[in-house]
């Protein structure tokens, strides 16, 4: 299967069924010189940290070196899920990202299905594009912002006692029973318009035929929603909660970092903020590093879980 | 809004909503709800934006009296004065530029080579390189072998910390290669008949043929790099000078939440001391920052809308 060309050389046309052969491999060695390199880039950079996990079964001493260091199994998981705090922070996280997703597929789902509806197209054109706009600020600039509106003297309070809802400013970010909501609400003012492109674009690719046939067997604008696009865009919806749920103990780090303090201390720590105070700020690596290993293992297991499920209800699936 | 008048185009939902029951109220209704509720969507999501704007050009201690909506009552230039009055802020900003300005480059060039590889189909080692860099989507070491890593590879303290270590991303890569294979073969096999190398068909041919799905990753990647604040305060907090914008905005946020209003304050986060003294507040300052941090963005999605879906439709990530 070779050709020789007009300069001379010889070209391999690809087979289907190829052996690893010496031969080939020097054929594509431009490919390896463009991707080898990257590859080791990689695995330095996110697989060679995995050794680090070792520091969770030691107890692990900076100043030793690996040989020297004790081995004690699984003493800091054990310590973890006997410590309050740990429970404490695990709670917090699991509550702050089941609201978040739940929040966050509700409010851009809706929000698709009533842009959907916008028959001019400036005017949607206008909403998204100012929908997105909180997507691209840092969590450093809307923390802020909330902070600034939830302030006693904030535009919150201020509408509240405008419309006389409440007699006295509401102690918003003093008070941890609100803590999640504003969390909650901060992703939701953030992201939603973000969130709402993939199934906007997942409601263009629905063929018009299947509402010109509900209507013919008059369906009313919201028998459409719920039996022509909603399912159309299901497969998207599927992919998307798959990918959340593996993230499942990621309920964010930032903004109960930024937005947390003293007051609501008790709801506000995420496992992540756990990990930065044990490891970095008071030096004890091995636990914060077993922290994060049950994380990763966690996140993993929900991930492969929610592949499963969606592969035995015969649909769309990431892997 | 509520009439609807007849638009050629697309038979939409929208558009065959328009021909049902003419004689109801039903449509009339609904969109004049549905006008509203995007109206305040509108509202909700620039009020707190455009608020920081006007609180940023209104003199600081006028500010404190509260009351200022959407207009400035004392107009003044003051607070950006002193924003890069301020030798720390206005090292941060260029900082902050050059690490987003090389983060882009280096991430769009390595990532498109390394996709371009990937998605050649003879390419033998593409499965296994690929399933390696997908994995890294799904875990990670964590925080405290990351550390370490970066200490064992003396990035701590330098410039290079906020560039190294985010030089490719598994999921952009994807995207890219997705972009690839819709290119058609005979390109690159009439070029290969030529006798480019792989390199220059990258170079020549891949590479000015992304441009469309290059520029929405270049805006994920840069808008990403501007705004992390994570990496200076964990790898870079002890030396001033590599501070960024993003990590000052973020000092500036948490001292004037614990000291509302105390010129010390504002002097000790880096403003000259005759501004602390006159009429800049730390609120006022803050509010100065968020803009500066923000317009570079402002400046840029609008134009970058189209491109949007391309890269969030990968679909799914199937071998």
């Amino acid at each position: 299967m070779e050709e020789t060309l007009r300069n001379g050389r010889t070209v391999r046309k690809p087979k289907k069924h190829k052996k690893m052969t010496w031969s080939l491999i020097k054929d594509q060695r431009q490919l390896i010189y463009m991707s080898v390199p990257l590859l080791a880039y990689i695995v330095l950079f996110a697989y060679v940290p995995i050794w680090g996990w070792t520091m969770a079964f030691q107890d692990y001493k900076p100043a030793k070196s690996f040989s020297d260091q004790k081995w004690v199994g699984f003493k800091h998981f054990e310590f973890l899920f006997k410590d309050d705090s740990f429970l404490q922070v695990l709670r917090n996280t699991l509550a702050m990202s089941v609201i978040n997703l739940i929040l966050g597929f509700v409010t851009a789902i809706i929000l698709a299905l009533l842009l959907n509806e916008i028959r001019k197209v400036f005017w949607k054109r206008t909403v998204q594009t100012i929908s997105y706009l909180p997507h691209f600020l840092s969590w450093i600039i809307v923390t802020g912002i909330v902070a600034t509106s939830l302030a006693s003297d904030g535009i919150v309070n201020d509408v509240l006692l405008k419309l006389h809802l409440i007699k006295e400013p509401i102690q918003w970010l003093s008070d941890g029973k609100y803590f999640w909501g504003i969390v909650g609400a901060s992703h939701v003012w953030k992201e939603v318009g973000w969130n709402t492109i993939i199934y906007l674009a997942a409601m263009a690719s629905i063929d018009p035929a299947l509402y010109e046939a509900a209507e013919i067997d008059g369906a009313s604008r919201y028998r459409k929603m719920f039996h022509v696009t909603l399912p159309g865009i299901k497969p998207t919806i599927i992919i998307l909660l798959i990918m959340s749920i593996g993230h499942i103990l990621e309920a964010g780090f930032e903004v109960q970092y930024l937005l947390g303090n003293g007051l609501v201390v008790d709801w506000s720590q995420t496992i992540d903020i756990f990990v930065l105070k044990y490891g970095l700020a008071q030096g004890n690596y091995s636990l914060a590093t077993a922290a994060g290993i049950f994380k990763t293992v966690v996140s993993v297991t929900m991930l492969l879980f929610a592949n499963w499920i969606a592969k035995r209800l015969g649909e769309e699936r990431l892997l | 809004m509520a009439n609807p008048t007849i638009t050629p185009g697309p038979a939409s939902a929208a558009a065959v909503n328009k021909r049902i029951r003419r004689g109801s109220i039903e449509p009339i209704v609904f969109n004049t709800l549905n006008a509203i509720f995007m109206i305040v969507l509108v509202i909700v999501t620039l009020y707190p934006f455009l608020n920081t704007i006007v609180v940023s050009l209104n003199a600081g201690n006028d500010t404190i009296r509260g009351g200022i909506y959407l207009w400035p009552r004392e107009f003044t230039w003051q607070n950006y004065k002193a924003v890069f009055a301020s030798g720390t802020i206005y090292n941060a900003f260029w900082i902050s530029v050059a690490r987003t300005v090389l983060s882009t480059v280096l991430n769009l060039f390595l990532t498109t080579m390394l996709a371009y590889t990937l998605s050649r189909r003879e390419y033998v080692f593409r499965k296994p390189i690929t399933l390696i860099f997908i994995l890294t989507m799904y875990f990670n070491a964590g925080l405290i072998p990351g550390y370490f890593l970066m200490k064992e590879l003396h990035l701590i303290n330098t410039f290079w910390v906020y560039v190294i270590p985010s030089m490719i991303s598994a999921f952009n890569m994807i995207v890219i290669r997705t972009y690839i294979g819709t290119i058609p073969e005979s390109l690159i096999e009439s070029a290969r008949i030529d006798g480019a190398g792989e390199f220059k068909i990258f170079i020549r041919i891949i590479f000015p043929l992304c441009k469309p799905v290059l520029a929405t990753i270049a805006l994920f990647v840069a808008v990403g790099a501007w705004n992390s604040w994570f990496d200076a305060f964990i790898y870079t907090s002890s030396r001033q000078e590599l501070s960024t914008l993003q990590y000052e905005l973020m000092k500036l946020l948490s001292s004037s939440m614990n000291a509302n209003n105390n010129p010390a304050v504002a002097a000790g986060a880096g403003m000259t001391r005759e501004a602390a003294a006159s009429m800049v507040t730390p609120l006022s300052i803050r509010a100065a920052v968020t803009v500066v941090a923000s317009v570079p963005i402002l400046l840029v999605y609008p134009f970058m809308q189209k491109y949007f879906v391309v890269g969030l439709n990968v679909g799914s990530v199937k071998e």
